[in-house]
């Protein structure tokens, strides 16, 4: 056994300990329970001693035994001798010792005998750090987000950090931010108009990228080659240098204040990259396929409705999701474009019940939660075609 | 027969790409020009409206002639600052009526009146007045005349559309706007958010590489931040920072890390005493810095991982065998695989940061020292509507966009001709 490797095994698990323990003291600090500290010296201290236990103890124990021990003595300390805590906690405590436990317990004196065992042991235990970190600061504001759309004016300035529920209350009580958006600032009517906007996008974006990107993947004509290569240097193009002559050949035009105006600028925003990400799939569809059709006298029409299509519905999945959640999340467009509550996307309904300081803040997040929730969900289910999506379409954004 | 084929094909070829290249090019192509032109003009937000001439139909009685009518038409020229030239004024009759005293301006002709009233100034009003009187003896039906709206044409100039041009607006971008700030800002931003965003991605990318319980369920986790919108997630963090009521400063105050709230949006600089030296942060950019990282490292972690599952894993094997640490793996096999993807991404992010304007106008509006260019745009055209003047810093963004695009195709071209 190495010392070094000892050393830094002890110091990088404690402190993974610790990161664990203080997560779970900040989750339990937000259902209302009072916490002043994190304890960091008697928690890594702990840590210590449970990893340098573990490596002593070794194999001479069971290891089932062996955590549930250790896992009883922390608990016993933390949530008994140094601040009296309530069951639900210790049992928190608990299940994340036996966790921490099992994690170390392959470090024993052989192990980190062997040859870069520090290192490998610093690099594992970073990882562990890593995902419980990047998944509560990732997951943070959406649980931020849900909870205090349940929560009431008074309650969130009484305590800010009361995350509880009441889940006694009555349902239309609980849901109450949810009802106020929907009755009073017309919510239902955004979602509509945000559908439209989008499922309209997605539409019109594959009836004008399709033939676009079966020219470009296929046929030859002069200027093919500038063509593909301006698609992209044109999607490099921010929304943020068209936004002033599109608002004023808008405004003279009388397109503004339409749904109409929105889905031809997101189109167009759009096609450029559809037309890439589709090109590129048309070229590996075999060519003989469209010999043999073109033998059976099949115009372009036919050749794209008949076997282009039905060859690349993965590829076109992946477009149509891609842009539909380009134009359910899209915000400056709208901010300029629209500003009659009538015609308001969800982005520009949420930010002009912002605009108004008097908002209650739980409405503001209820809001939120409605345009967030359809994309997130969209996102899990199709997730293998977005992903491929956001990886061709990833210079936006 | 194949000459007329190709030029089939070629037709073909044409017909299919035109609607998308026109849309392209109506929508995207002509603003970038048209920005040209508007940035040498003066224009201001309420100078874009067409002037129009206007007409309010009003019909009244005449108390001692039931058999006539008066119509009063409030004519006036909707712009406050241009004329209206050749205004044409046209207005149907029903059929038992006719007028009596026309004005000079005017004549019928079946049923209809038309009328020349020439130029009008800017803020030119007028009330014209008709007579109108039954030609079979029949009651006047007051409500038909008074459905049926008159119509009117002139032709005006068309601010956009003469052709004076001047300067001032870009003496003005530079000289009066605090240009070196706004550029410092933009680039403290664009720079420190593409690099942090980058650093995550490499991070995550090589946590998600590894074996581990519930690793796609992580992998769709650390997407989040990039798909959900823009708005949703901004209000979030605002309410999250908040000073006082909000969540983070309310737990840093509860576990003891700090003893005064941080307005983190909110406040430009903060002085940390660093062993005696007084360091200013600035705070608000540095928030918004970190919001931005928050969201765009997934596309990073996307990318890089992407890459790193084609990385043969043969590589790392012989590398075990020779010896090697976790550390001395990642540095001479992980790093030099990913160092491609990694140049592209940061020129990439480099071009979208640069022009990132929806999250810093949520979070703070430019206020606290977070002004960027393109939030500039915004302020100069819509906040102090002046749209010359965000016409001309908009050249500006993409005068520099060019120059990064030029040195991004350099560096791919160079990178293509290595391999």
């Amino acid at each position: 056994m190495k010392t070094k490797s000892l050393i830094y095994y002890a110091l990088i698990s404690s402190i993974f300990l610790f990161s664990l323990v203080s997560i779970w003291k900040i989750l339990v600090t937000l259902q209302g329970i009072e916490l002043k500290n994190f304890n960091f010296a008697i928690i890594i201290a702990l840590g210590i001693a449970i990893s340098l236990l573990n490596t002593l103890i070794g194999d001479k124990l069971n290891y089932i035994i062996k955590s549930t021990f250790f896992a009883l003595i922390f608990t016993f300390i933390d949530g008994y001798i140094v601040q009296l805590m309530p069951v639900w906690y210790n049992i928190g405590i608990f299940g994340i010792l036996i966790f921490f436990s099992l994690k170390i317990n392959k470090y024993n004196q052989k192990y980190l005998a062997t040859e870069h065992s520090s290192q490998i042991v610093v690099f594992d235990f970073l990882t562990l750090f890593g995902i419980v970190l990047f998944s509560f600061v990732i997951l943070f504001p959406f649980y931020m987000m849900l909870i205090t759309s349940f929560k009431t004016q008074a309650a969130l300035l009484i305590n800010p950090l009361d995350f509880s529920i009441n889940f006694n209350q009555d349902f239309k009580e609980l849901f109450k931010s949810y009802f106020v958006i929907f009755d009073t600032y017309k919510f239902g009517r955004y979602i509509l108009i945000s559908t439209f906007v989008s499922v309209g996008t997605v539409i019109v974006t594959l009836v004008f990228a399709i033939p676009a990107a079966y020219a470009v993947a296929r046929l030859n004509f002069f200027g093919k080659n500038f063509l593909s290569t301006s698609i992209l240097i044109i999607y490099m193009f921010p929304a943020i240098v068209l936004v002033i002559p599109l608002y004023t050949v808008f405004s003279q035009l009388g397109l503004r204040n339409s749904v109409g105006g929105l889905l031809i600028v997101y189109t167009a925003t759009t096609l450029p990259v559809a037309i890439y990400m589709l090109q590129g799939y048309f070229r590996s569809i075999p060519k003989e396929l469209e010999e043999a059709a073109i033998m059976d006298k099949l115009n372009w029409f036919g050749i794209i409705i008949k076997i282009i299509l039905p060859l690349s519905i993965p590829a076109i999945s992946s477009v149509a999701l891609y842009v539909f959640m380009i134009a359910w999340n899209e915000f400056l467009f709208s901010l300029m474009f629209l500003d009659n509550p009538n015609s308001f996307t969800l982005s520009r309904a949420i930010q002009y019940l912002s605009g108004d300081a008097e908002t209650p803040r739980q409405y503001l997040m209820a809001g939120s939660v409605v345009v967030t929730i359809p994309v997130l969900l969209i996102f899990v289910y199709f997730e293998k075609y977005l992903v491929s999506g956001l990886t061709a379409g990833s210079v936006k954004g | 027969m194949s000459d007329t084929l190709s030029k089939i094909e070629k037709r073909t070829a044409y017909i299919l790409i035109l609607p998308a290249v026109f849309l392209v090019f109506s929508i995207i192509l002509f603003p970038i020009f048209a920005n040209v032109w508007i940035s040498f003009k003066e224009v201001g937000l309420k100078d874009i409206r067409i002037p129009e001439p206007r007409a309010k139909k009003i019909v009244k009685s005449i108390k001692d002639n039931p058999d006539q009518l008066k119509v009063i038409y409030k004519l006036r020229n909707s712009s406050l600052i241009l004329e209206i030239r050749d205004v044409k004024f046209q207005d149907k009759l029903p059929k038992n009526i006719k007028p009596i005293n026309l004005d000079e301006r005017c004549r019928v002709k079946s049923n209809k009146i038309y009328c020349e009233f020439g130029n009008w100034d800017a803020k030119y009003r007028e009330n014209f007045q008709i007579l109108l009187k039954s030609s079979d003896g029949k009651q006047l039906n007051k409500k038909e005349l008074k459905t049926i709206k008159p119509k009117l044409t002139g032709k005006s100039d068309n601010i956009l559309l003469n052709t004076n041009f001047t300067l001032k607006n870009f003496k003005k971008v530079f000289f009066q706007n605090d240009f070196f700030d706004l550029l410092s800002t933009t680039f403290y931003y664009t720079f420190f958010g593409t690099i942090g965003s980058i650093v995550f991605g490499i991070l995550t990318a090589q946590l998600v590489n590894q074996k581990f319980f519930g690793r796609t369920f992580m992998r769709s986790v650390l997407l989040f931040p990039y798909v959900g919108p823009v708005v949703a997630l901004a209000y979030t963090w605002e309410l999250l920072l908040d000073p006082y009521s909000g969540t983070l400063n309310n737990l840093l105050i509860n576990f003891q890390v700090i003893q005064e709230p941080l307005n983190l949006l909110g406040q430009k600089y903060l002085t940390i005493n660093f062993f005696g030296f007084d360091l200013k942060l600035r705070l608000a950019l540095t928030t918004v810095i970190i919001f931005e990282i928050w969201r765009y490292f997934p596309l990073a972690f996307l990318f890089i991982l992407a890459r790193l599952q084609a990385v043969p894993k043969e590589l790392y094997e012989a590398a075990e065998v020779d010896g090697a640490g976790p550390l001395q793996k990642f540095i001479n096999i992980t790093l030099p695989q990913i160092t491609a993807v990694i140049s592209i991404l940061f020129m990439i992010r480099f071009i979208w940061n640069f022009n990132k304007f929806e999250d810093i106008f949520l979070l703070t509006g430019g206020a606290s020292g977070t002004r960027t260019l393109p939030i500039n745009v915004y302020e100069q055209g819509f906040t102090i509507s002046d749209i010359g003047m965000g016409s001309a810093v908009s050249i500006v963004i993409v005068a520099l966009l060019l120059i990064f695009m030029f040195v991004y195709f350099k560096l791919i071209g160079k990178r293509a001709d290595e391999n």
